[in-house]
């Protein structure tokens, strides 16, 4: 179970070793609990708060760790391991998406307030950015904040929100200025600001064990000094700090896909057909060498984007890469895995089935595949 | 009232890693190493008493110059220092010669208390601590599943199971005590543990630093000789059969009679 990698020292070693430990013994008997309830309980928060696991890039200062991102990419690579994908995203849109941008631009008072309840899993938090009308193109969204005052006052809806159902604060795309990505800024909203409701939860078709939902705001006040850094570079706070989510996604990813190797084998060499176990055909065994190969390619590819975000801060090309091909991969281990499970592939009691709904999101959430290439193909060519 | 704690740890083969045998020996070339759960159960103990009276841990461990990354586990989970006991002498030693070894360290560590685990998961010799205990002249008690400590500090009580029956004893201290699984498994390291585990003090000893004559610890000091290692043979494929109920269970209890003779 170790990794070896040039990246890793003992201390990264042995953070694995004691998660792994952790979400065998304590998050996976859960599993099918939380995925049937649609949510895992918020004690989840605070007991991951206490351990340290969502502070983990913070500064000690607020509770965090004060770490480099290769922590995040070793929790994501494990936390996977418990096999209800929602349990992950949950957690790191706590302690990565929806807190990142204050880490890096907001006041002392706003970490107070909600960086280092985070931290220690007190406070839920959310990040706003997708609408009903706008997903993809970020720069066009239509929820606004008009001053008022000491106040923002903020009207519209997002939706398709992690966390949105029982956030304790959002951190909010919305309009402050004009058209355009420039008229964007990031606000702070506490869920329990009057005019703010939230929707029904949705019904998705995989992480069963998270919540995700609509929210509205109709004349939601909150003072002036909730938004995070300076008016109008929230679309370019949100695009560098996509960098640490997107990383997040293809290290989900590349756990997911460690785990799914090893129930192709498990499944494989216990199961015969036609005399031989599944993995002793020639079919398979190439089909799965394939797979080995790329999986690698995936998680090297990772491993060179975060050493980059690491040192640089500034990897958009490398880290969308990372997070275009492994998120990609998944989908197509999964379906493979699930091919060599025959039939029972598709019932409930094996992994593999609910990890092909879990990663069909892979290519869609924290920017799809399209917008990476996108970003890449901006960045490349011109 | 403080105390100073010693817990005997050994460096064993994850039970999970896939074993080798070459010349009569382990190939522990590619091993992933943990530290033997028992002697978890007995650290986790040390760390509780600390907690509550106050004193220190200090874990010792005896084993190759790379088992000191299992060491900096313990001093990861909360153990405030430890001692590596490591010399190419003490390789392939017995039970009795490992616990020369320890023995002679433990004259040189101040201790009121000793945990270490009933036996380690490698070798199930359930030895050592004993012959520790015979060398050193003191009181102990195996296999505890759990342990008061009296309030002046000079006793302890002990519970163990044996053979589903709980038995109590008391003994005084100083005194050698080994965990059997229900003592309590021991804490997941928090994240400052595992980062702070290289700055805590690590003391090696070697043969000499002990005083020790090498004719007597590692494989020249071994009574005990293997003759040969060998995996435990393959598990014969189940039997399943077929028939309705009534019919497979005759089956069933002809196969336990006659094949198997259970019954
Ligand atoms: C499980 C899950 C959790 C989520 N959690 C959150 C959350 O917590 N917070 C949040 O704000 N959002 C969240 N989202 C929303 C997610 O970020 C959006 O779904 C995503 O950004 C895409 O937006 P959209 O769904 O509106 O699709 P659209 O933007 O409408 O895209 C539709 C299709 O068009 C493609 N497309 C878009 N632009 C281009 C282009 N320029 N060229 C070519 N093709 C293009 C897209 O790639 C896609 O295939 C979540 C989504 C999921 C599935």
């Amino acid at each position: 179970m170790k990794i070896e990698s040039v990246y890793f020292d003992e201390e990264h070693h042995l953070f694995r070793e004691t998660l792994r430990a952790f979400v065998e013994k304590e998050l996976k008997p859960h599993a099918d609990e939380w995925e049937q309830a649609g949510m895992f309980p918020n004690e989840l928060f605070r007991a991951f708060g206490k351990l340290g696991y969502l502070g983990l890039r913070f500064p000690v200062e607020y509770g965090g760790q004060g770490l480099d991102y290769w922590y995040t990419v070793v929790l994501c690579e494990e936390l996977v391991r418990c096999q209800s994908l929602g349990v992950g995203v949950g957690l790191l849109v706590q302690s990565e998406m929806a807190t990142s941008v204050i880490n890096k631009y907001g006041t002392p008072e706003q970490k107070r307030e909600f960086l280092a309840p985070a931290i220690a899993g007190e406070k839920i938090a959310a990040l706003g950015i997708t609408e009903p009308g706008h997903g993809s193109n970020v720069a066009n969204l239509r929820t606004t904040a008009r001053r008022d005052g000491d106040d923002w006052v903020i009207n519209g809806s997002k939706t398709f929100i992690s966390n949105g159902t029982r956030a304790n604060f959002i951190t909010l795309a919305a309009r402050t200025g004009g058209e355009g990505a420039r008229g964007v800024s990031l606000i702070l909203v506490p869920t329990d600001a009057k005019g703010f409701s939230v929707g029904r939860a949705l019904k998705k078709m995989g992480t069963h064990s998270s919540d995700i939902a609509e929210l509205f705001f109709q004349d939601v006040r909150v003072p002036v000094s909730n938004l995070v850094g300076e008016p109008g570079r929230g679309f370019a706070y949100v695009m560098e700090l996509f960098q640490g989510e997107r990383l997040v996604l293809a290290s989900f990813a590349n756990g997911i896909m460690q785990a799914l190797w090893e129930e192709a084998l498990n499944y494989g060499r216990a199961r015969e057909v036609f005399g031989l176990p599944i993995v002793g055909h020639q079919a398979w065994r190439h089909r799965l060498a394939d797979l080995l190969t790329q999986m690698e390619a995936a998680r090297q590819l990772t491993y060179f984007a975060c050493d980059r975000l690491n040192r640089t801060a500034s990897a958009q090309k490398e880290v969308s890469m990372a997070k275009l091909y492994a998120c990609e991969l998944v989908k197509r281990v999964a379906e493979t895995v699930l091919q060599l499970h025959g039939g029972y592939g598709y019932m409930e009691e094996y992994p593999v089935c609910r990890f092909y709904r879990d990663v069909a999101a892979f290519g869609i959430g924290a920017g799809t595949s399209e917008i990476m290439r996108e970003i890449i193909a901006k960045e490349a060519i011109g | 009232m403080p105390y100073n704690i010693v817990a005997l740890l050994k460096r064993v083969p994850d039970t999970e890693s896939k074993i080798t045998l070459r010349d009569n020996a382990v190939v522990t070339e590619g091993l992933n190493f943990v530290l033997d759960p028992y002697g978890e159960y007995g650290l986790e103990k040390a760390l509780q008493l600390v907690e509550q009276h106050g004193g220190k841990v200090t874990a010792v461990l005896c084993g190759p110059a790379d088992a000191k990354e299992t060491i900096r586990k313990a001093l990861a989970v909360g153990a405030d220092d430890a001692v590596h006991l490591s010399d190419p002498a003490f390789e392939g030693g017995d039970a009795a010669a490992t616990a020369r070894v320890l023995a002679a360290a433990l004259k040189q560590i101040p201790f009121d208390l000793i945990w270490s685990g009933k036996q380690a998961v490698d070798q199930d010799n359930a030895q050592v601590p004993e012959r520790v205990a015979e060398l050193l002249d003191l009181p102990h008690v195996n296999s505890v599943i759990e342990f008061t400590l009296a309030a002046d500090g000079k006793t302890a009580r002990c519970v163990r199971e044996v053979d589903g029956e709980r038995d109590v004893m008391t003994t005084t201290l100083p005194a050698i005590f080994t965990a059997q699984q229900g003592l309590g498994e021991l804490r997941y390291p928090s994240l400052k543990g595992i980062m702070g585990a290289k700055k805590k003090p690590i003391t090696d000893w070697n043969a000499a630093a002990l005083g020790l004559d090498v004719a007597a610890v590692g494989a020249a000091g071994a009574k005990f000789q293997v003759i040969q290692l060998e995996p435990p043979p393959a598990r014969p494929p189940g039997k399943i059969i077929p028939g309705d109920a009534q019919t497979a269970a005759q089956e069933l209890a002809r196969l336990l009679h006659e094949e198997s003779k259970i019954i």
